[in-house]
């Protein structure tokens, strides 16, 4: 069998696991019982599985059973905690290129199977998890709510492969009729279209932005920075009374989105 | 896009208000609402460019006689034909008269 | 002296179709009469700044009605999709209706109020003006959902034409029940997308027996991924609901039954390609809870 080269999110499990053996025998989803800030926690990547009984998933995609085993892995952390008076933080490291395509998976309803993960990992946090999404990669779509979006607090490594979106440029340009150059072109000049990640920045969304030396191959102080910013984002979300995604709603960009809630608020309690 | 503006005579001011139509390939949105006695302001967003000359001459014939009540009126049009416009802006009025449940 | 009414005929000339009616209409027609308060409505003139800048005109309610009132009764919420108005996809206003009213629902009844929701799914997902802020809102929706089921049913019905796809499908899949006409799909890739990603081989997106039987109303409650398909009728939409409000919080969700669900799909032969009757085959779903 072919060795292929480690994905992103391989490599930063691996590396912020300290290699920790997986929870389960699953090819796709990997799932790792490791430490932030000292502390038991679970690190969750999704990697690709060439030789995925579901030909439609095998290059990392979230396909029918991921979605579900997403699902097993965070209840798992839920039900393991469910006395326990601290509730161990769930790390998701995101490198999704998009969920899978295929006649199958519509077919045995992927779209549940993403609801799973996504529902799993919104009680997690409910339940008072700290749930901490990192994108070293692509995060893109219903992947990506599956896989991370959920999390009271997103990172982002800050480089031209990091990328997050709900459709890749490609689909995007022929559902649009659009070249791919036009498509880039009009994102570059909408925020929320844009593709960087400095623009995805721009919309208030993540809580950090961590610019390394070495994306491909992170040295100590890369390593260090990373999981320091782990770090600070469990403490973060432990003084936090609220664990919602509010801490969303205060960029520059999402101003509509305040004053939607503002209006809702103010009309929600007039006399019925 | 275009964005236009017209303003009318009108009568007394419109008691109530009321939403026509979806922003529809072909099709309008209609927000009318009470306007300053004695005038009928129209905003117009459409679609379509370069027929500020059709909107007018149609206006001109549902509010030009200056009979109907005073209103706002928004319209986010998305290519209707003058038949469609006309019917949306009919229907508006008709809820209103109607007292039928505004939003 | 009457002449006989076919039954039949009586029967089409009574029905009140539902997919006919424009979102605001539908709302209206489920909730009790004379209840309904928009919030958030066309006249606080919501529109989308992001439409704007590209030059594209705008709904004033950006495509969701927001329809508090009573239904049997009981505080209840309507967020309705406009299907027509960009195939009622979700931009940052309309998700952020949606997640927002959600969220005050789930603090009512956090305040001892009862109040519950039903979501109108008339959707294609994200809609791609909007991308990132769409995908973020959808987001949001999904996390308000999940907390105010704890508390209260959260139905979705979806009716068609457009049907439910995209990410608003995953919120679909979150919802306590589903119901579904015939006519309805729910999926979340539509069919032109696969084609396009996969070939026409893997999809053959005009082939609409395919896309029904795979993924319509019918397909979708007989293998148990939505839990009533009704006909195209308001009077009949409105009491499953309200039969289906009535069972209660369920024990467990259906997005919860990770267990159950890959032990059915290691059932699946992934040597063939899958027809409606081998998923039927798998997700029996009068196996019960497993």
């Amino acid at each position: 069998m072919e060795q292929q080269k480690p994905t992103r999110g391989a490599m930063w499990l691996r590396l912020l696991t300290g290699g920790a053996r997986t929870v389960h025998d699953w090819a796709a989803v990997q799932v790792c019982d490791a430490v932030l800030a000292g502390q038991p926690a679970r690190y969750i990547a999704v990697v690709p599985d060439p030789d995925n009984r579901f030909p439609r998933a095998r290059n990392g995609e979230v396909g029918l059973v991921e979605g579900w085993q997403l699902a097993r892995a965070v209840q798992e952390v839920v039900a393991m905690d469910r006395d326990a008076p601290a509730k161990r933080p769930i790390v998701a490291v995101i490198d999704v290129p998009s969920q899978a395509y295929g006649r199958r998976e519509e077919a045995f309803g992927i779209h549940q199977a993403l609801a799973g993960a996504a529902g799993a990992y919104a009680q997690a946090r409910q339940a008072g998890h700290p749930v901490i999404g990192l994108v070293v990669g692509l995060a893109m779509s219903g992947a990506f709510l599956a896989h991370g979006y959920q999390a009271n607090r997103l990172i982002a490594l800050d480089d031209p492969a990091v990328m997050v979106h709900a459709m890749g440029k490609a689909s995007a340009a022929r559902v649009t009729l659009r070249s791919v150059e036009a498509l880039e072109k009009l994102a570059a000049t909408v925020p929320p279209m844009a593709y960087d990640i400095k623009n995805f920045a721009s919309l208030g969304i993540l809580w950090k932005v961590l610019r390394l030396n070495d994306l491909a191959l992170p040295g100590e102080r890369d390593i260090a920075l990373v999981e320091a910013t782990l770090e600070a984002a469990l403490a973060d979300i432990l003084e936090d009374r609220e664990r919602d995604l509010s801490g969303r709603l205060n960029g520059q960009h999402r101003q509509a989105s305040r004053r939607v809630r503002e209006l809702l608020q103010a009309q929600w309690e007039d006399a019925d | 896009m275009e964005r236009l503006q017209f303003e009318f005579g009108a009568g007394q001011p419109l008691s109530g208000r009321t939403v026509a139509g979806v922003v529809a390939s072909g099709d309008l949105e209609v927000l009318l609402e009470p306007g300053d006695a004695g005038r009928t302001t129209v905003a117009v967003q459409t679609s379509v460019d370069g027929y500020g000359g059709n909107w007018k001459a149609l206006l001109e014939r549902v509010f030009g006689p200056g009979s109907l009540p005073a209103a706002r009126i928004e319209i986010n049009d998305n290519g209707a034909t003058p038949g469609v416009v006309r019917m949306r802006i009919e229907q508006a009025f008709e809820e209103v008269t109607q007292g039928g449940n505004t939003p | 002296m009457t002449a006989d009414i076919d039954p039949n005929i009586d029967r089409l000339l009574k029905r009140d179709s539902f997919i006919e009616r424009g979102a605001r209409s539908r709302a209206q027609a489920l909730l009790d009469p004379g209840s309904m308060r928009e919030l958030a409505g066309p006249f606080e003139r919501l529109h989308s700044p992001w439409l704007a800048m590209q030059k594209l005109v705008t709904q004033a309610d950006d495509g969701v009605v927001v329809a508090k009132g009573k239904l049997d009764g009981h505080p209840t919420v309507v967020l309705a999709i406009e299907g027509a108005y960009q195939g009622g996809s979700m931009g940052e206003i309309a998700g952020a209706k949606i997640a927002g009213a959600l969220e005050l629902a789930a603090r009512d009844n956090r305040r001892g109020i009862p109040t519950r929701a039903v979501i109108l799914f008339e959707t294609g997902g994200v809609r791609l003006q909007e991308a990132n802020l769409g995908l973020a809102s959808i987001a949001e929706i999904q996390s308000a959902i999940v907390d105010l089921r704890r508390y209260q049913p959260v139905i979705g019905v979806s009716a068609g034409t457009v049907g439910c796809y995209g990410g608003m499908s995953i919120a679909a899949g979150l919802c306590t029940w589903l119901v579904l006409t015939r006519e309805a799909r729910l999926g979340l890739n539509g069919p032109q997308v696969i084609e396009q990603e996969a070939g026409v081989a893997e999809f053959d997106a005009k082939k609409r027996a395919l896309i029904w039987g795979l993924t319509g109303g019918e397909q979708r409650v007989v293998t148990g991924l939505a839990d009533a398909c009704v006909a195209d009728d308001t009077h009949e939409i409105r009491a499953t609901v309200l039969r289906l409000f009535a069972q209660g919080v369920p024990a467990r969700h259906r997005s919860e039954r990770a267990d159950h669900y890959l032990a059915c799909l290691r059932q699946v032969d992934t040597r063939v390609q899958a027809t409606p009757e081998d998923v039927r085959a798998i997700y029996n779903p009068s196996q019960g809870d497993a």
